[in-house]
């Protein structure tokens, strides 16, 4: 039998998608690891998920106080140790406020709550969260934020689209404001990957959609990966 | 001793929440041409060095209180 990498789904006061996304994970061939937000170390794990929600409120700007959690910097050692992290949602919000992604999240330009299937386009499947996907393929993940208006200053954009870190664009409609459509991106170095739409809500083709299958399988088989070499 | 500190959407930085105040206003009956909405933090501090308090105060802004990517801050001291 094939393994399963084990996979931490870290939990705030305020998330609200860490158990679909432990499902989704497991459904994608993932043990899925439940992190309460105070422990100071991650337990055996060789992924990482930050799921969607609204830790600690959204108090003061979505993310910032999470960024503070004791487990935010396991998973910083984490990722500076090259292993693969995938915020959703409000878990994008919490990586681009600890600095692990570039850019910011800010209140929707329609300031108004959206919660819909959206449309975006794979930029790039030459990383470990796109490479079950087409080139240019398009997702239909569905969006649900109030804060997801992604924004960098314009010499950084430069920077980014010059790298191919904007890794997800919305096609047809931008749900959020986000500058240059960007609804996900990805760190330089390539293992942290951070988005808006949430693909643990679409990895069941009997609710609409599963392309987030994809997405969640790049992250399992990044895992896998290190599973097979002990670290 | 207390300390004021102001953050605001940088200019330039769409503030889709000031453009919802101003339009509000316009219906209230005084058109303005511009609303910008930030905010207030209040702190209270233990007495001592005001310099210090400020350099202090000026690197939670940088790391908490503010974003600088998209907000500015100003801090009010007072003894």
């Amino acid at each position: 039998m094939e393994s399963r990498p084990r996979i931490a789904v870290l939990v705030f006061p305020g998330s609200n998608d860490d158990r679909d996304a432990a499902w989704a994970l497991g459904a994608v061939g993932a043990e899925p690891v439940t992190v309460w937000h105070a422990e100071p170390e991650l337990p055996d794990v060789q992924g990482v998920l930050l799921p969607g929600g609204f830790s600690y409120g959204d108090y003061l700007r979505c993310g910032a106080i999470a960024r503070f959690a004791p487990a935010m910097g396991a998973v910083a050692r984490f990722a500076a140790d090259g292993g693969p992290v995938l915020g959703i949602c409000n878990g994008f919000q919490i990586l681009c406020e600890a600095g692990l992604l570039p850019g910011v999240l800010r209140p929707n330009a329609s300031l108004a709550f959206v919660c819909r299937d959206a449309k975006v386009r794979v930029t790039r499947t030459d990383t470990v969260f796109t490479s079950r996907c087409e080139p240019g393929q398009e997702l239909t993940i569905p969006v649900k934020c109030g804060e997801g208006a992604w924004y960098v200053d314009a010499g950084k954009l430069l920077e980014l689209r010059q790298r191919g870190q904007l890794l997800l664009t919305y096609v047809d409609e931008n749900p959020t404001g986000a500058l240059e459509d960007v609804a996900g991106v990805i760190n330089a170095r390539g293992n942290v990957m951070g988005l808006m739409p949430h693909p643990e809500h679409a990895v069941d083709p009997l609710l609409g959609s599963g392309d987030g299958a994809l997405l969640l399988a790049g992250l399992v088989d990044a895992a896998r990966e290190r599973l097979a070499v002990p670290a | 001793m207390k300390a004021t500190v102001l953050v605001r959407p940088k200019e330039g930085i769409l503030d889709p929440q000031g453009e919802a105040v101003r339009s509000a206003l316009g219906h209230l009956g005084l058109p303005v041409e511009g609303a910008r909405v930030g905010r207030v933090i209040d702190l209270e501090l233990p007495a001592g060095d005001a310099e210090e308090a400020r350099s202090r105060i000026e690197q939670a802004c940088e790391q908490l209180l503010a974003n600088p990517l998209i907000e500015s801050y100003e801090i009010e001291l007072e003894a």
